[in-house]
Protein backbone atom coordinates (compact mmCIF):
# COMPACT_ATOMS: atom_id res chain seq x y z
CA UNK A 1 0.00 0.00 0.00
CA UNK A 2 1.37 3.35 -0.96
CA UNK A 3 0.88 5.91 1.74
CA UNK A 4 0.73 9.56 0.81
CA UNK A 5 2.00 12.13 3.23
CA UNK A 6 1.22 15.78 3.63
CA UNK A 7 3.92 18.03 2.18
CA UNK A 8 4.79 21.38 3.70
CA UNK A 9 7.52 24.00 3.23
CA UNK A 10 9.54 24.35 6.41
CA UNK A 11 12.96 25.39 7.73
CA UNK A 12 15.36 22.80 9.14
CA UNK A 13 15.13 23.98 12.73
CA UNK A 14 11.36 24.16 12.62
CA UNK A 15 11.23 20.66 11.15
CA UNK A 16 13.29 19.52 14.12
CA UNK A 17 10.90 21.27 16.50
CA UNK A 18 7.96 19.63 14.72
CA UNK A 19 9.60 16.23 15.16
CA UNK A 20 10.13 17.01 18.86
CA UNK A 21 6.45 17.90 19.11
CA UNK A 22 5.38 14.64 17.49
CA UNK A 23 7.69 12.66 19.79
CA UNK A 24 6.13 14.56 22.72
CA UNK A 25 9.01 13.88 25.12
CA UNK A 26 8.60 13.95 28.91
CA UNK A 27 11.32 16.55 29.44
CA UNK A 28 13.10 19.11 27.25
CA UNK A 29 15.81 21.15 29.00
CA UNK A 30 17.47 23.53 26.60
CA UNK A 31 19.19 26.85 26.09
CA UNK A 32 18.95 28.68 22.77
CA UNK A 33 22.01 29.32 20.62
CA UNK A 34 22.48 30.35 16.99
CA UNK A 35 21.95 28.59 14.59
CA UNK A 36 19.88 26.13 16.62
CA UNK A 37 17.67 28.66 18.45
CA UNK A 38 14.43 28.04 16.55
CA UNK A 39 14.31 24.41 17.63
CA UNK A 40 13.88 25.48 21.24
CA UNK A 41 11.96 28.65 20.42
CA UNK A 42 9.37 26.85 18.30
CA UNK A 43 9.15 23.98 20.76
CA UNK A 44 8.52 26.38 23.66
CA UNK A 45 5.57 27.71 21.66
CA UNK A 46 4.17 24.18 21.42
CA UNK A 47 4.60 23.93 25.20
CA UNK A 48 2.93 27.30 25.82
CA UNK A 49 0.03 26.35 23.53
CA UNK A 50 -0.50 23.08 25.36
CA UNK A 51 0.23 21.02 22.22
CA UNK A 52 2.68 18.77 24.09
CA UNK A 53 2.80 17.26 27.58
CA UNK A 54 6.48 18.07 28.00
CA UNK A 55 8.04 19.51 31.14
CA UNK A 56 10.07 22.30 29.56
CA UNK A 57 13.06 23.45 31.62
CA UNK A 58 14.46 26.80 30.42
CA UNK A 59 17.91 26.60 32.00
CA UNK A 60 20.61 29.26 32.36
CA UNK A 61 23.33 27.55 30.31
CA UNK A 62 24.02 24.54 28.13
CA UNK A 63 25.97 22.92 30.95
CA UNK A 64 22.78 23.08 33.00
CA UNK A 65 20.70 21.96 30.02
CA UNK A 66 22.65 18.72 29.69
CA UNK A 67 22.77 18.31 33.48
CA UNK A 68 18.99 18.60 33.70
CA UNK A 69 18.61 16.17 30.78
CA UNK A 70 20.86 13.68 32.57
CA UNK A 71 18.85 13.96 35.80
CA UNK A 72 15.54 13.57 33.98
CA UNK A 73 16.78 10.67 31.89
CA UNK A 74 18.19 8.90 34.94
CA UNK A 75 14.77 9.32 36.52
CA UNK A 76 13.31 7.42 33.56
CA UNK A 77 11.96 10.22 31.37
CA UNK A 78 12.13 10.46 27.57
CA UNK A 79 14.40 13.48 27.15
CA UNK A 80 15.39 15.72 24.24
CA UNK A 81 17.43 18.88 23.78
CA UNK A 82 19.13 20.98 21.15
CA UNK A 83 22.29 23.03 20.85
CA UNK A 84 25.22 24.13 18.64
CA UNK A 85 28.84 25.24 18.72
CA UNK A 86 29.82 26.99 21.99
CA UNK A 87 26.75 25.50 23.61
CA UNK A 88 27.92 21.98 22.80
CA UNK A 89 31.39 22.94 24.00
CA UNK A 90 29.94 24.14 27.30
CA UNK A 91 28.15 20.79 27.70
CA UNK A 92 31.48 19.02 27.34
CA UNK A 93 31.88 17.24 30.69
CA UNK A 94 28.18 16.40 30.87
CA UNK A 95 28.24 14.74 27.40
CA UNK A 96 30.58 12.09 28.77
CA UNK A 97 28.41 11.55 31.83
CA UNK A 98 25.26 11.13 29.71
CA UNK A 99 26.86 8.47 27.52
CA UNK A 100 28.75 6.71 30.31
CA UNK A 101 25.58 6.42 32.39
CA UNK A 102 23.92 4.95 29.27
CA UNK A 103 21.14 7.55 29.15
CA UNK A 104 19.10 7.61 25.90
CA UNK A 105 18.95 11.40 25.45
CA UNK A 106 18.31 12.71 21.92
CA UNK A 107 19.92 16.02 20.98
CA UNK A 108 19.98 17.95 17.73
CA UNK A 109 23.11 19.92 16.90
CA UNK A 110 23.04 22.58 14.18
CA UNK A 111 26.76 22.28 13.44
CA UNK A 112 28.58 25.60 13.75
CA UNK A 113 32.18 26.79 13.93
CA UNK A 114 33.91 27.29 17.28
CA UNK A 115 35.34 30.64 18.40
CA UNK A 116 37.74 32.43 18.01
CA UNK A 117 37.29 34.43 15.85
CA UNK A 118 33.60 34.37 16.57
CA UNK A 119 31.55 32.91 13.76
CA UNK A 120 27.97 31.69 13.72
CA UNK A 121 28.01 29.67 10.49
CA UNK A 122 28.22 26.03 9.63
CA UNK A 123 31.13 23.67 10.02
CA UNK A 124 31.68 20.43 11.94
CA UNK A 125 34.17 21.65 14.56
CA UNK A 126 31.63 21.37 17.38
CA UNK A 127 30.45 17.80 16.90
CA UNK A 128 33.89 16.56 15.80
CA UNK A 129 35.20 17.94 19.08
CA UNK A 130 32.68 15.68 20.80
CA UNK A 131 33.50 12.64 18.68
CA UNK A 132 35.15 10.78 21.59
CA UNK A 133 32.36 11.54 24.06
CA UNK A 134 30.56 8.23 23.52
CA UNK A 135 27.49 9.69 21.81
CA UNK A 136 26.07 8.12 18.68
CA UNK A 137 26.42 10.72 15.90
CA UNK A 138 24.11 10.87 12.88
CA UNK A 139 24.56 13.54 10.17
CA UNK A 140 21.64 14.87 8.13
CA UNK A 141 21.95 16.04 4.52
CA UNK A 142 18.74 18.05 4.27
CA UNK A 143 15.61 19.12 6.13
CA UNK A 144 13.77 15.84 5.51
CA UNK A 145 16.69 13.91 6.97
CA UNK A 146 16.77 16.05 10.12
CA UNK A 147 13.11 15.25 10.67
CA UNK A 148 13.46 11.54 9.85
CA UNK A 149 16.68 11.11 11.84
CA UNK A 150 15.10 12.47 15.03
CA UNK A 151 12.46 9.70 15.11
CA UNK A 152 15.08 7.08 14.35
CA UNK A 153 17.35 8.56 17.04
CA UNK A 154 14.65 8.04 19.66
CA UNK A 155 14.30 4.39 18.66
CA UNK A 156 18.06 3.79 18.53
CA UNK A 157 18.77 5.55 21.84
CA UNK A 158 16.04 3.69 23.72
CA UNK A 159 16.69 0.26 22.21
CA UNK A 160 17.34 -2.07 25.18
CA UNK A 161 20.49 -3.29 23.43
CA UNK A 162 21.81 0.27 23.08
CA UNK A 163 20.68 2.74 25.79
CA UNK A 164 22.97 5.52 24.63
CA UNK A 165 22.50 9.20 23.77
CA UNK A 166 22.20 10.16 20.11
CA UNK A 167 23.29 13.42 18.50
CA UNK A 168 21.41 14.34 15.30
CA UNK A 169 23.63 16.76 13.38
CA UNK A 170 22.87 19.08 10.48
CA UNK A 171 24.73 22.01 8.94
CA UNK A 172 24.14 25.30 10.71
CA UNK A 173 22.31 27.86 8.53
CA UNK A 174 22.89 25.81 5.37
CA UNK A 175 20.30 23.26 6.50
CA UNK A 176 18.98 24.71 9.76
CA UNK A 177 17.68 27.81 8.00
CA UNK A 178 16.87 26.37 4.57
CA UNK A 179 13.22 26.20 3.69
CA UNK A 180 12.58 22.91 1.94
CA UNK A 181 9.68 20.61 1.19
CA UNK A 182 9.03 18.19 4.03
CA UNK A 183 6.88 15.09 3.99
CA UNK A 184 5.18 15.15 7.36
CA UNK A 185 4.31 11.90 9.10
CA UNK A 186 1.00 11.40 10.87
CA UNK A 187 1.18 11.68 14.66
CA UNK A 188 -0.22 8.16 14.94
CA UNK A 189 2.46 6.76 12.68
CA UNK A 190 5.17 8.50 14.71
CA UNK A 191 3.73 7.18 17.96
CA UNK A 192 3.62 3.65 16.59
CA UNK A 193 7.17 3.89 15.27
CA UNK A 194 8.79 5.24 18.44
CA UNK A 195 6.55 3.35 20.85
CA UNK A 196 6.17 4.03 24.53
CA UNK A 197 9.39 4.47 26.47
CA UNK A 198 9.82 1.92 29.22
CA UNK A 199 13.13 2.69 30.96
CA UNK A 200 15.01 -0.38 32.08
CA UNK A 201 16.45 1.46 35.07
CA UNK A 202 14.89 4.46 36.76
CA UNK A 203 15.98 6.36 39.85
CA UNK A 204 12.30 7.02 40.60
CA UNK A 205 11.64 3.29 40.83
CA UNK A 206 11.46 3.37 44.65
CA UNK A 207 10.76 -0.34 44.87
CA UNK A 208 14.14 -1.04 43.31
CA UNK A 209 16.58 1.52 44.73
CA UNK A 210 19.85 1.75 42.80
CA UNK A 211 23.03 3.75 42.44
CA UNK A 212 24.04 5.22 39.09
CA UNK A 213 27.62 6.16 38.31
CA UNK A 214 29.34 5.18 41.56
CA UNK A 215 33.06 5.61 42.20
CA UNK A 216 35.11 3.15 40.14
CA UNK A 217 38.85 3.45 40.63
CA UNK A 218 41.79 1.60 39.08
CA UNK A 219 40.19 -1.75 39.92
CA UNK A 220 36.96 -1.16 37.93
CA UNK A 221 36.93 2.00 35.75
CA UNK A 222 38.71 0.27 32.84
CA UNK A 223 36.09 -2.50 32.68
CA UNK A 224 33.28 0.07 32.57
CA UNK A 225 34.89 1.97 29.69
CA UNK A 226 35.51 -1.20 27.64
CA UNK A 227 31.89 -2.21 28.27
CA UNK A 228 30.76 1.23 27.04
CA UNK A 229 32.88 0.90 23.90
CA UNK A 230 31.22 -2.43 23.15
CA UNK A 231 27.78 -0.99 23.84
CA UNK A 232 28.19 1.70 21.17
CA UNK A 233 29.72 -0.79 18.72
CA UNK A 234 26.66 -3.00 19.31
CA UNK A 235 24.40 -0.17 18.17
CA UNK A 236 25.50 -0.56 14.50
CA UNK A 237 23.03 -3.37 13.67
CA UNK A 238 20.29 -1.55 15.61
CA UNK A 239 20.86 1.65 13.60
CA UNK A 240 20.61 -0.41 10.37
CA UNK A 241 17.46 -2.19 11.56
CA UNK A 242 15.74 1.05 12.60
CA UNK A 243 16.65 2.64 9.23
CA UNK A 244 15.06 -0.30 7.39
CA UNK A 245 11.91 -0.22 9.50
CA UNK A 246 11.60 3.52 8.96
CA UNK A 247 11.89 2.91 5.22
CA UNK A 248 9.17 0.27 5.32
CA UNK A 249 6.85 2.85 6.87
CA UNK A 250 7.77 5.90 4.81
CA UNK A 251 9.55 4.74 1.67
CA UNK A 252 12.69 6.55 2.81
CA UNK A 253 15.30 3.95 3.76
CA UNK A 254 18.35 4.85 5.83
CA UNK A 255 21.66 3.07 6.32
CA UNK A 256 24.99 3.77 8.04
CA UNK A 257 26.42 5.11 4.80
CA UNK A 258 24.97 5.97 1.41
CA UNK A 259 26.76 4.77 -1.70
CA UNK A 260 26.07 6.92 -4.73
CA UNK A 261 27.56 5.43 -7.90
CA UNK A 262 30.48 4.02 -5.92
CA UNK A 263 30.29 0.39 -7.07
CA UNK A 264 32.25 0.91 -10.30
CA UNK A 265 33.73 4.30 -9.40
CA UNK A 266 37.44 5.00 -9.86
CA UNK A 267 37.31 8.35 -8.08
CA UNK A 268 35.19 8.79 -4.97
CA UNK A 269 34.53 11.79 -2.76
CA UNK A 270 33.66 11.09 0.88
CA UNK A 271 31.59 13.78 2.58
CA UNK A 272 29.03 14.40 5.29
CA UNK A 273 25.84 16.43 5.69
CA UNK A 274 24.72 19.11 3.19
CA UNK A 275 27.86 18.94 1.03
CA UNK A 276 26.69 15.50 -0.13
CA UNK A 277 23.93 17.21 -2.10
CA UNK A 278 26.51 19.32 -3.92
CA UNK A 279 28.72 16.32 -4.66
CA UNK A 280 25.74 14.29 -5.90
CA UNK A 281 24.94 17.02 -8.42
CA UNK A 282 28.51 16.93 -9.77
CA UNK A 283 28.59 13.12 -9.84
CA UNK A 284 25.42 13.17 -11.99
CA UNK A 285 26.96 15.69 -14.38
CA UNK A 286 30.29 13.85 -14.72
CA UNK A 287 28.58 10.45 -15.03
CA UNK A 288 26.68 11.79 -18.04
CA UNK A 289 30.08 12.46 -19.61
CA UNK A 290 31.07 8.88 -18.83
CA UNK A 291 33.43 9.60 -15.95
CA UNK A 292 33.55 6.91 -13.28
CA UNK A 293 33.00 9.06 -10.22
CA UNK A 294 31.02 8.49 -7.06
CA UNK A 295 30.03 9.83 -3.67
CA UNK A 296 30.23 8.08 -0.33
CA UNK A 297 28.06 9.78 2.25
CA UNK A 298 28.85 9.08 5.89
CA UNK A 299 25.54 9.25 7.72
CA UNK A 300 26.69 7.62 10.95
CA UNK A 301 30.10 8.76 12.18
CA UNK A 302 29.82 7.27 15.68
CA UNK A 303 29.91 4.33 15.93
CA UNK A 304 32.25 4.38 12.94
CA UNK A 305 30.97 1.93 10.28
CA UNK A 306 34.44 0.86 9.15
CA UNK A 307 33.45 -2.38 7.44
CA UNK A 308 30.81 -0.72 5.26
CA UNK A 309 33.13 2.17 4.41
CA UNK A 310 36.04 -0.17 3.55
CA UNK A 311 33.84 -2.26 1.27
CA UNK A 312 32.55 0.85 -0.48
CA UNK A 313 35.98 2.38 -1.05
CA UNK A 314 38.46 -0.47 -1.44
CA UNK A 315 38.14 -0.86 -5.22
CA UNK A 316 38.46 2.84 -6.07
CA UNK A 317 41.68 4.31 -7.44
CA UNK A 318 41.70 7.63 -5.58
CA UNK A 319 39.45 8.82 -2.79
CA UNK A 320 39.14 12.45 -1.74
CA UNK A 321 38.05 12.81 1.89
CA UNK A 322 36.33 16.10 2.67
CA UNK A 323 36.54 17.27 6.26
CA UNK A 324 34.54 20.30 7.38
CA UNK A 325 36.68 20.76 10.48
CA UNK A 326 40.33 21.38 11.10
CA UNK A 327 42.72 19.84 13.61
CA UNK A 328 45.52 22.39 14.13
CA UNK A 329 48.76 20.48 14.51
CA UNK A 330 47.64 17.41 12.59
CA UNK A 331 48.00 16.44 8.95
CA UNK A 332 44.27 16.16 8.15
CA UNK A 333 40.74 16.36 9.48
CA UNK A 334 39.10 13.67 11.64
CA UNK A 335 37.22 11.83 8.86
CA UNK A 336 40.48 11.28 6.98
CA UNK A 337 42.17 9.93 10.12
CA UNK A 338 39.40 7.41 10.75
CA UNK A 339 39.08 6.12 7.20
CA UNK A 340 42.77 5.94 6.35
CA UNK A 341 43.92 4.30 9.59
CA UNK A 342 40.93 1.94 9.47
CA UNK A 343 41.78 0.76 5.94
CA UNK A 344 45.57 0.69 6.34
CA UNK A 345 45.79 -3.08 6.77
CA UNK A 346 43.83 -3.95 3.63
CA UNK A 347 45.88 -5.57 0.86
CA UNK A 348 44.22 -3.42 -1.75
CA UNK A 349 43.32 0.14 -0.96
CA UNK A 350 43.00 3.41 -2.85
CA UNK A 351 45.14 6.52 -2.54
CA UNK A 352 43.49 8.83 -0.03
CA UNK A 353 43.72 12.60 -0.46
CA UNK A 354 42.88 14.81 2.55
CA UNK A 355 40.84 17.98 2.10
CA UNK A 356 39.55 20.58 4.54
CA UNK A 357 36.80 22.89 3.33
CA UNK A 358 33.95 25.13 4.36
CA UNK A 359 35.21 26.36 7.73
CA UNK A 360 33.00 28.99 9.32
CA UNK A 361 30.34 28.45 6.66
CA UNK A 362 32.61 29.14 3.64
CA UNK A 363 30.71 28.08 0.51
CA UNK A 364 31.50 24.80 -1.21
CA UNK A 365 30.31 24.96 -4.82
CA UNK A 366 29.90 22.48 -7.66
CA UNK A 367 32.99 24.11 -9.24
CA UNK A 368 35.03 23.22 -6.14
CA UNK A 369 33.81 19.62 -6.29
CA UNK A 370 34.60 19.33 -10.03
CA UNK A 371 38.07 20.62 -9.26
CA UNK A 372 38.47 17.94 -6.57
CA UNK A 373 37.59 15.20 -9.07
CA UNK A 374 40.18 16.65 -11.49
CA UNK A 375 42.78 16.66 -8.71
CA UNK A 376 41.99 13.03 -7.84
CA UNK A 377 42.93 12.06 -11.42
CA UNK A 378 46.20 14.00 -11.15
CA UNK A 379 46.96 12.29 -7.84
CA UNK A 380 46.47 8.90 -9.50
CA UNK A 381 49.23 9.81 -12.00
CA UNK A 382 51.39 11.07 -9.14
CA UNK A 383 50.89 7.72 -7.34
CA UNK A 384 50.68 9.27 -3.87
CA UNK A 385 48.56 11.88 -2.04
CA UNK A 386 49.52 15.51 -1.77
CA UNK A 387 49.66 17.33 1.55
CA UNK A 388 46.33 18.46 2.98
CA UNK A 389 44.50 20.63 0.43
CA UNK A 390 42.30 23.50 1.63
CA UNK A 391 39.36 24.18 -0.66
CA UNK A 392 38.38 27.79 -1.36
CA UNK A 393 40.78 29.59 0.97
CA UNK A 394 42.77 32.72 0.05
CA UNK A 395 46.54 32.40 0.18
CA UNK B 1 34.30 -9.56 46.59
CA UNK B 2 34.71 -10.75 43.01
CA UNK B 3 34.95 -7.82 40.61
CA UNK B 4 33.06 -8.14 37.29
CA UNK B 5 34.77 -8.40 33.89
CA UNK B 6 33.76 -5.93 31.17
CA UNK B 7 31.50 -8.46 29.43
CA UNK B 8 29.25 -8.48 32.48
CA UNK B 9 28.92 -4.68 32.28
CA UNK B 10 27.98 -4.12 28.61
CA UNK B 11 24.29 -4.60 29.23
CA UNK B 12 23.87 -2.82 32.56
CA UNK B 13 26.45 0.01 32.56
CA UNK B 14 27.64 1.70 35.75
CA UNK B 15 24.61 0.91 37.90
CA UNK B 16 24.48 -0.85 41.27
CA UNK B 17 21.17 -2.63 41.78
CA UNK B 18 21.79 -3.90 45.31
CA UNK B 19 21.83 -0.89 47.63
CA UNK B 20 23.76 -0.71 50.89
CA UNK B 21 26.67 -2.81 49.69
CA UNK B 22 29.58 -0.57 50.75
CA UNK B 23 30.31 -3.14 53.50
CA UNK B 24 31.39 -5.58 50.79
CA UNK B 25 34.16 -3.24 49.71
CA UNK B 26 36.98 -4.03 52.12
CA UNK B 27 39.25 -1.01 52.29
CA UNK B 28 41.68 -2.53 54.79
CA UNK B 29 44.17 -3.36 52.04
CA UNK B 30 44.79 0.36 51.51
CA UNK B 31 46.68 0.28 54.85
CA UNK B 32 50.45 0.64 55.06
CA UNK B 33 50.59 1.12 58.85
CA UNK B 34 48.63 -1.07 61.24
CA UNK B 35 47.36 0.22 64.60
CA UNK B 36 47.87 -2.22 67.46
CA UNK B 37 46.35 -1.78 70.91
CA UNK B 38 48.27 -2.66 74.06
CA UNK B 39 45.29 -3.71 76.17
CA UNK B 40 47.42 -3.71 79.34
CA UNK B 41 47.58 0.12 79.06
CA UNK B 42 44.12 0.75 77.55
CA UNK B 43 41.71 2.60 79.89
CA UNK B 44 38.68 2.09 77.59
CA UNK B 45 38.23 5.87 77.31
CA UNK B 46 36.69 5.29 73.80
CA UNK B 47 38.58 8.21 72.19
CA UNK B 48 39.78 5.88 69.39
CA UNK B 49 36.24 4.55 68.90
CA UNK B 50 34.95 8.13 68.75
CA UNK B 51 37.61 9.53 66.41
CA UNK B 52 37.95 6.67 63.89
CA UNK B 53 36.72 8.23 60.58
CA UNK B 54 35.91 4.82 59.10
CA UNK B 55 33.94 3.45 62.09
CA UNK B 56 36.46 0.61 62.02
CA UNK B 57 36.74 0.46 65.81
CA UNK B 58 33.94 -1.29 67.64
CA UNK B 59 33.06 -1.43 71.35
CA UNK B 60 31.24 -4.44 72.76
CA UNK B 61 30.66 -2.93 76.22
CA UNK B 62 33.90 -4.33 77.58
CA UNK B 63 36.71 -3.38 75.23
CA UNK B 64 37.46 -1.70 71.90
CA UNK B 65 38.44 -3.74 68.88
CA UNK B 66 39.89 -2.73 65.50
CA UNK B 67 38.29 -4.22 62.40
CA UNK B 68 41.22 -4.66 60.03
CA UNK B 69 38.90 -5.32 57.04
CA UNK B 70 38.10 -1.59 56.99
CA UNK B 71 40.89 0.17 58.96
CA UNK B 72 42.88 2.22 56.39
CA UNK B 73 45.70 2.84 58.86
CA UNK B 74 45.28 6.61 59.05
CA UNK B 75 46.72 6.71 62.59
CA UNK B 76 44.15 9.10 64.07
CA UNK B 77 43.39 6.61 66.87
CA UNK B 78 47.07 6.40 67.83
CA UNK B 79 47.40 10.18 67.75
CA UNK B 80 44.29 10.74 69.89
CA UNK B 81 44.90 7.97 72.45
CA UNK B 82 45.56 9.85 75.75
CA UNK B 83 47.59 6.99 77.27
CA UNK B 84 49.47 6.20 74.03
CA UNK B 85 48.54 2.52 74.06
CA UNK B 86 48.08 2.36 70.23
CA UNK B 87 51.22 1.95 68.12
CA UNK B 88 51.37 2.10 64.33
CA UNK B 89 53.39 -0.79 62.93
CA UNK B 90 54.44 -0.96 59.30
CA UNK B 91 52.60 -3.69 57.40
CA UNK B 92 54.78 -6.43 55.99
CA UNK B 93 54.28 -7.94 52.58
Amino acid sequence: MKTTFKKIAIEGNEAAALAFKQVNPDVVAAYPITPSTEVVQKFSEYVANGEVDTEFVPVESEHSAMSACIGASAAGARVMTSTASQGLALMWEMLYIASSLRLPIVMTVANRALSAPINIHGDHSDSMGARDSGWIQIYSENVQEIYDNIFQAVRIAEDPQVRLPVMVNFDGFITSHSEEILEVLDDDLVRRFIGEYKPKYSLLDVDHPMTMGPLALFDSYFEFKVAQAYAIANSLPVIKKVGREFGDLTGRYYDLIEKYHTDDAEYIIVAMSSTCGTVREVVDELREKGEKVGLLKIRVFRPFPLEEISNALKNAKVVGILDRSIIPGSFSGPLYHEIVSGMYHLDKRPIFQPYVYGLGGRDITTEHIKNVFTQLQEIEKLGRPKNLIYIGVRE
Amino acid sequence: MKLPGWKELVEIGPIILEPGNAREYKTGDWRTFRPEIDYSKCTTCLFCWLFCPDSAISFDGKRVEINYDYCKGCGICAAECPVKCITMKEEEK
